[in-house]
């Protein structure tokens, strides 16, 4: 599925991925766990496509397909879902007019029918109850005016609509209250399936009390330090991230 | 940043998809201005005594303030000075005798219309939309004339109005806009060629929609039109013009009116699809598109709503406004203009509050590429007797790129204490962050520009008639195109 190996990106000639190596397989779970500024947002931004990122050197292939070489479009025709961690607006287009359009470029990029208004909506009435959202706010310009949790709940949403290949979730509990957060996981779960990858990047181990992970990584300074079971979430949880980072000094 | 700047740089680029030249036989007047031409074009047109007075008067006005160099100069756009002597004042495709019926028509007229996609067979046309069709200086054919008469609403050509209905045209023409209003008004009420008259009676609601589509074809010609819609009291219409022009190097200069008004409780709605050749883009060629829009509501609850769509012209400079008289009475502004290349924009409006309880609304959105530069100039001014009236005013520019230019100069004069006004602006770039949040939905970058921008003027485009939505966002589109692959 996916395969990054010793990637390296920057911004403005800084450097922020400093040689990550990271392979995720069909139906599992990767959470990437680290403090404030080690580039965890950076490497869901990079593998999306993200215009103001350089990459350096460095591969990321899904299904043996160079990820590195597509336009942004190319990658989220390709099944690359990017969960944003702060969703612009968009003003004056309706949140069900941008989905349906989004929908069927890509429906039309893989040779298959467009949908016609009638079905997406249909479509869209049952996904918005994954996410437990109005389903007045997708008649809505998109994100205008939406509250912060309103914003995650419509990402997961978009989520669902897509049927993404491979999910990045940037921080889908940043500023979410407790129910919320149990809505977000909740929609997360039921779309966890055999053949569909999600990557969730995150700052707490809150979250990953209700979305179980296969693996952990902890990502400080641009590279992955530590990896492990969900287990690893619950040391953080109770020690931070300073140990681990005492620990590869000492290793050094 | 690489990948946007390409995009604008296309944007900027993008081709005009009109541009192409009819081939036929026309007669005009060779280049020059001087009363034997204010003459002649009367002559042509069989006109009664009192209208070649008035064209002779308003060509003297024209004449003192071009001695007195007098040009309008306070708008923010960049020409070199218009030599008034170079332009041909009269252009018309020969035909051999009075036209009876649209069979007559010459076949290669009606073949521009249909390639424009407007055709003029009446069998053809859309129900509900009648059209009148200029082409250079006249007027060749209006359809459904028959239908509309039934009701007794007139719909037909400037000069057939002058001819067949001088009395509406002696109390209206020009009174509105008087041909001293300025400098390009003067010119236009001397030498205008053609445009069309509307008259609706008295509590008749017009069945369908009305359109004007105004072609130039002919080189070195100037186009002059003049347009005149009357609503008497309790009546309704809606009525639309189009315009296009073929690529020429050279700049023309298209000066029309229009002129509005309502009586009581009547409305005009009024939209406009410009898009006159904006050059090429380099800035050369293209239309120099000065025209004096103005409606009046003289009637008590009255309603005048000015809708337009810019994209044409190398030089726009227009302000179709309202004089709000008649108690009650409504004026509205609802504007896109999109600007591109080196194109230049000058446009806004006037709201001139008389009437007690007034209202007006003016929403203009300026959208500005490549190396273009777009400005919103309005004046709301509410006069001393116009108790309660109420304005509300919201003037938007987005820009795509970083070489383009928005301005933005609103006046307001209020001499009325009970007024109440509002006013909001914003200018906004079409961001990198916007622009991959919609690539990331898999949308391309093209598809992602016109989306953000036709979410920008939604406010706009609810207000145009169905149809003519579905072809201004199409036209939108076509000119963010990339055409360069």
């Amino acid at each position: 599925m996916l395969d990054i190996s010793n990637l390296h990106a920057s911004i403005d000639n800084n450097e922020i991925l400093k040689g990550i190596n990271l392979k995720v397989q069909p139906g599992e779970i990767h959470a990437i766990m680290g403090p404030n500024g080690s580039g965890k947002s950076t490497l869901a931004n990079v593998l999306a496509g993200h215009p103001s990122f350089t990459v350096t050197s460095g591969e990321a292939t899904l299904n043996k397909e160079n990820l590195l070489k597509m336009l942004p479009e190319e990658r989220a025709r390709a099944g690359v879902f990017l969960c944003f961690q702060h969703p612009v607006e968009v003003s004056g287009v309706r949140l069900d007019h941008f989905m349906r359009a989004g929908y069927n470029a890509i429906q039309k990029s893989r040779g298959k029918e467009e949908m016609d208004v009638l079905k997406f909506d249909r479509m869209l009435n049952e996904k918005v109850q994954i996410v437990e959202m109005d389903r007045n706010l997708i008649k809505r310009a998109v994100n205008e005016g939406f509250s912060g949790g309103e914003k995650k709940r419509n990402e997961i949403l978009q989520m669902a609509v897509y049927e993404p290949t491979l999910s990045i979730l940037d921080e889908p509990d940043s500023g979410l209250d407790v129910d919320a957060l149990r809505i977000v996981a909740n929609g997360i779960n039921q779309l966890r399936t055999p053949e569909k990858s999600i990557i969730l990047v995150t700052h707490y181990q809150r979250i990953l009390n209700y979305v179980v992970p296969d693996k952990v990584h902890v990502l400080i300074n641009g590279r992955i330090v530590k990896s492990g079971d969900k287990d690893l979430a619950k040391e953080i949880e109770e020690r931070g991230y300073d140990w681990i980072e005492t620990d590869i000094q000492a290793s050094k | 940043m690489a990948t946007i700047n390409k995009v604008v740089h296309e944007v900027a680029e993008q081709q005009y998809n009109y541009g192409w030249v009819t081939d036929i036989e026309t007669e005009s007047l060779p280049p020059g201005l001087n009363e034997d031409v204010v003459r002649f074009i009367s002559a042509k047109k069989n006109e009664p005594e009192f209208m070649l007075e008035w064209r002779l008067k308003a060509y003297k006005h024209f004449v003192s303030l071009l001695d007195k160099e007098q040009r309008p100069d306070w708008a923010n756009v960049k020409f070199p000075k218009i030599d008034f002597q170079s332009i041909s004042y009269y252009a018309a495709p020969k035909t051999k005798n009075e036209l009876g019926s649209l069979d007559e028509v010459d076949p290669e007229l009606l073949k521009t219309y249909a390639k424009l996609g407007i055709p003029l067979e009446e069998q053809k046309m859309l129900s509900g939309v009648a059209v009148d069709a200029v082409f250079d200086s006249v007027s060749i054919a209006t359809t459904f004339k028959g239908e509309l008469a039934k009701q007794g609403i007139i719909f037909c050509s400037m000069s057939e109005a002058i001819q067949n209905h001088p009395d509406l045209i002696k109390k209206y023409l020009g009174s509105i806009v008087p041909y001293t209003d300025n400098f390009y008004v003067a010119l236009n009420s001397a030498v205008f060629s053609d445009g069309s008259f509307c008259y609706i009676p008295k509590g008749v609601r017009c069945p369908m929609e009305l359109t004007t589509y105004f072609r130039i074809n002919a080189q070195g010609s100037g186009q002059f039109e003049r347009t005149l819609i009357i609503a008497d009291e309790s009546s309704y219409v809606s009525y639309l013009e189009g315009c296009s022009a073929p690529m020429r190097d050279e700049n023309q200069l298209h000066a029309a009116v229009v002129e509005l008004i309502t009586l009581d409780n009547a409305e005009i709605k009024y939209s406009t699809i410009q898009n006159w050749y904006p050059g090429d883009e380099n800035g050369k060629g293209g239309i120099y598109n000065f025209v004096t829009k103005r409606g009046k509501c003289a009637g008590v609850n009255s309603k005048i709503s000015w809708t337009q769509v810019e994209t044409g012209s190398a030089i726009t400079w227009k302000y179709p406004s309202v004089i709000l008289q008649g108690d009650n009475s409504i004026g509205e502004f609802y504007s896109v203009a999109l600007v591109k290349g080196y194109q230049q924009a000058d446009t806004g409006t006037k709201m001139t509050h008389i009437g007690k309880n007034t209202r007006s609304t003016i929403i203009a959105k300026g959208i500005s590429a490549g190396h273009a530069q777009n400005t919103y100039r309005g004046l709301v001014r509410i006069n001393p007797k116009a108790d309660n009236s109420w304005n509300f005013t919201q003037c938007d520019s987005l820009l795509v790129g970083d070489q383009c230019g928005a301005h933005t100069t609103p006046y307001v004069e209020v001499k009325n204490s009970t007024a109440h006004l509002e006013h909001e602006a914003f200018t906004s770039r079409v961001s990198e962050d916007q622009l991959f949040y919609c690539q990331q939905r898999g949308l391309s970058m093209e598809d992602a520009h016109s989306l953000i921008i036709n979410g920008f003027c939604k406010e706009v485009f609810r207000q145009l008639p169905l149809e003519f939505a579905v072809e201004a966002t199409r036209l939108l589109e076509m000119n963010l195109e990339n055409t360069v692959g």
